[in-house]
């Protein structure tokens, strides 16, 4: 993984653990690694691992079964909450973005169905 | 317990004072890092706490304890030169710390080696660059020790072989350790450390948390960095 130094690492591995298990590569109620496995793979800071995991907790995401480590939330709602969260994330800057471009909704919509046929005839 | 206090501490050689009034706490289970251009302390600092320069005023405590022999073996201490014997080979390195340190971890040091590579019949004045810092950095955190104090270990090494030396760092670890890094290569460790201190001129200028630091500023600890030091 690839970090951006201007952001805190913490918030960028959240979202990529975020990302992984709205995509289905990181399933409900697979356990994670452990801090010390996880700060060794992404190559940084075991404190940073271990606040990830903290706040990732408090927002549900994972859990902890003591002595066993580290899970992933098995609730699917849970699951389905945090991907409209992150979709509507996206719409925002999306939006905000275009606006920012000058587009009007009439054209960003039309935009987004040129950019749907776009991906649909590459694939 | 690992615990390192430094207060109000001062180092002069002759008339060219290179710690001014250095006061900083570290606590364990952290990776600190120590960043500053050349000639702005951190040599003089990591000599002073590892007891080999006598400060001229101030105080250092070690787990709780004034500087001594006894504070010695608390501390591991990579110096940033190439000290390592030249006509030795590898394992004559590592049959020399095991008579040398109680607490050096032989099984572990090889361990990390054959991770790496480095193999024991490997004479030291045949080791590249990269070889020699990756092996003084497996040396020193074989120790036991509560504080490793590792002054410039990715100096002069290729890419390459400073992910590895980061890698052994990762590894090494501890929550009951300390970690110290000097270095002004500060990209590339940045995401290793938990704090981190700016000496400038010998005097503390920053004693702050990495995430805090990027968090506040919207900026690398690099960039924060180059704004303190500007491109001399």
């Amino acid at each position: 993984m690839e970090f951006n130094n201007n952001i805190p690492i913490y918030l960028q591995v959240m979202e990529r653990i975020k990302q992984d298990i709205v995509s289905g590569k990181l399933k409900p109620g697979e356990k994670m690694p452990s801090s010390r496995d996880y700060s060794y793979e992404l190559g940084i800071n075991f404190n940073t691992v271990a606040r990830v995991y903290k706040e990732l907790e408090n927002e549900k995401i994972l859990f902890t079964k003591r002595g066993l480590g580290t899970f992933i939330t098995e609730s699917k709602e849970q699951i389905e909450d945090l991907r409209y969260a992150m979709a509507k994330n996206l719409i925002a800057t999306f939006v905000e973005g275009m606006e920012q471009l000058g587009y009007s909704k009439k054209d960003m919509i039309k935009f987004i169905e040129i950019q749907y046929n776009n991906i649909e005839r590459i694939e | 317990m690992s615990r390192l206090i430094i207060n109000e501490l001062t180092k002069k050689y002759y008339n060219k004072i290179a710690l001014r009034n250095v006061s900083l706490n570290f606590e364990q289970g952290k990776i600190y890092g120590l960043l500053g251009p050349n000639g702005s302390g951190k040599t003089t600092l990591m000599k002073v706490v590892a007891g080999l320069h006598k400060q001229t005023s101030g105080h250092v405590l070690i787990n709780d304890q004034d500087l001594s022999y006894k504070t010695k073996t608390y501390v591991s201490y990579m110096p940033t030169e190439n000290y390592l014997y030249p006509s030795f080979k590898v394992v004559d390195i590592l049959k020399f710390y095991k008579d040398m340190y109680k607490d050096f971890r032989y099984e572990y040091a090889l361990d990390l080696l054959n991770s790496i590579n480095v193999k024991l019949d490997y004479k030291i004045s045949n080791l590249s660059s990269g070889e020699t810092a990756k092996l003084k950095t497996v040396i020193a955190l074989s120790r036991d020790a509560d504080i490793y104090l590792l002054d410039e270990p990715l100096n002069g090494v290729d890419v390459l072989a400073r992910d590895t030396i980061m890698d052994i760092i990762t590894k090494s670890y501890g929550e009951n350790k300390i970690i110290i890094i000097s270095t002004h290569l500060v990209s590339e460790i940045e995401k290793l450390l938990d704090t981190v201190v700016f000496l400038k001129e010998g005097a503390v200028e920053l004693f702050c948390d990495a995430e805090e630091l990027r968090q506040e500023r919207q900026m690398s600890v690099e960039g924060i960095y180059k704004e303190v030091f500007g491109n001399d």
